[in-house]
């Protein structure tokens, strides 16, 4: 369970550890991806995560940095951002990635190429948690 | 007849803008006080498909909701000869004019929403005395973007994916899933380089700061509500609006984004019936 008192590094990440899983379990989200091939760098501001996307699933997703490894975007959130965006019902504000970005909770940073070609697929893949948990406003 | 068949009725008008026959195409239904209706940027009329088929605003107001020239089933005009499109201030709102006069409309409310709410804003300061009120979904003078308008229109992304990615997060999570998919279909089908062109009024040459507090509301009710999901034009946006203008209504709307009138209809309905039920005394 992640709340939003306890938002930090880890909670964050033991959540990103499962969106893989999740994503295996939403074929029309990977059917919305299988033309996307991309590597991208996804997570807390501080402790994200190297993500190698083929044809729409997850094949790889390591705690950055790691040695050398190339990516073409990024998009880092604060720990509450996520926290609040994977609530079941966000509330104003926190709801939308390019909310987060505008209230400068999140940053979107290299080549947005991928990304933008495959805007709904990023915004469903990284809500995926909103499904699974149950979260408390704290 | 057993088949349900709703009660609007769409035609086509031909109106001069800009020195240019446009074929106008509208949907309207009721009798009563002409409400004009104004669809959001890179989207049609069908947005308001259901305040049309509402029996019981129709019974006081005739309600009328077009197509923009490029937008829906409005084609761009004949002239046009492939140069980008913009939509200006200037053509905006002779747009608008240009199509009430068509159709003799004498003092119809304007309800716009976001490019339509900005330009009732616009209506408000340059020909208050032609409407018998006003009506501003998702309006301010101003508000900061939040994207480069240039992922919009480009040969190697889909616009309608991308167009329609990029306003999902406008919409309100509690909004019915189908309603949701409706209004980002509209966005879907739009035609290449329309909604950017739109967003150039939006951004670019329809900044109204420093001009709406000159807004006579006496000359013409202004009403002003806001959907607390629409992180586009903020409640905050529009509560700085207002307080610009004496005498303006605000209102922020629970449970409702950037769409209300076509993302949930029912909830917007909560909202709009007091403002329509005021104007008409």
């Amino acid at each position: 369970m992640t709340s939003l008192s306890n938002a930090s590094d880890a909670a964050v990440a033991s959540v990103f550890v499962e969106i893989p899983a999740l994503l295996d379990r939403a074929p029309e989200l990977i059917l919305r991806g299988r033309s996307l091939d991309c590597e991208c760098l996804l997570g807390s501001m501080n402790k994200p995560f190297h993500v190698s996307i083929r044809q729409g699933q997850i094949i790889d997703l390591t705690p950055a940095p790691v040695l050398m490894r190339s990516w073409r975007f990024s998009y880092r959130a604060s720990p509450l951002a996520w926290v609040e965006y994977w609530q079941a019902v966000p509330r104003p504000g926190w709801h939308d990635l390019f909310a987060l970005t505008k209230r400068g909770e999140a940053v979107l940073e290299g080549d947005l190429h991928p990304f933008m070609t495959h805007l709904q697929y990023f915004k469903d893949l990284l809500a995926l948690p909103r499904l699974r948990h149950s979260v408390v406003s704290s | 007849m057993t088949a349900k068949i709703e009660p609007m009725v769409g035609r086509y008008v031909h109106v001069e803008i800009e020195g240019e026959n446009n074929r106008i195409y509208f949907e309207e239904n009721g009798a009563g006080i002409p409400l004009v209706c104004l669809h959001t940027a890179g989207s049609d009329g069908r947005q308001w498909r259901h305040l049309l088929s509402d029996e019981e605003f129709t019974k006081h107001f005739r309600i009328i909701a077009f197509d923009m020239p490029w937008h829906g089933k409005s084609n761009p005009p004949a002239g046009w000869n492939g140069e980008e499109y913009r939509l200006t201030t200037a053509r905006y709102t002779e747009s608008i004019r240009a199509f009430c006069k068509a159709l003799s409309l004498e003092k119809p409310v304007v309800m716009g929403c976001s490019i339509g709410g900005r330009i009732v804003l616009n209506l408000a300061i340059e020909h208050a005395r032609e409407f018998r009120a006003l009506i501003g979904l998702e309006a301010a003078d101003f508000q900061a973007p939040w994207y480069d308008t240039d992922w919009l229109n480009r040969s190697d992304v889909h616009g309608g994916e991308v167009c329609a990615a990029l306003v999902s997060g406008l919409i309100a999570p509690q909004s019915p899933q189908s309603a949701r998919r409706e209004t980002l279909w509209c966005y879907k089908q739009s035609g290449p380089g329309v909604f950017k062109g739109d967003l150039y009024f939006y951004r670019v040459d329809g900044d109204l700061r420093g001009r709406i507090e000159g807004i006579d509301t006496t000359a013409c009710p202004l009403y002003l509500l806001t959907g607390e999901y629409d992180f586009s034009c903020a409640p905050d946006d529009t509560r700085r609006t207002a307080a610009a203008v004496k005498g303006a209504c605000v209102t922020i709307m629970e449970q409702l984004g950037h769409f209300p009138m076509s993302e949930n209809p029912e909830q917007f309905r909560r909202y709009i019936a007091p403002v329509l039920k005021e104007i008409l005394g």
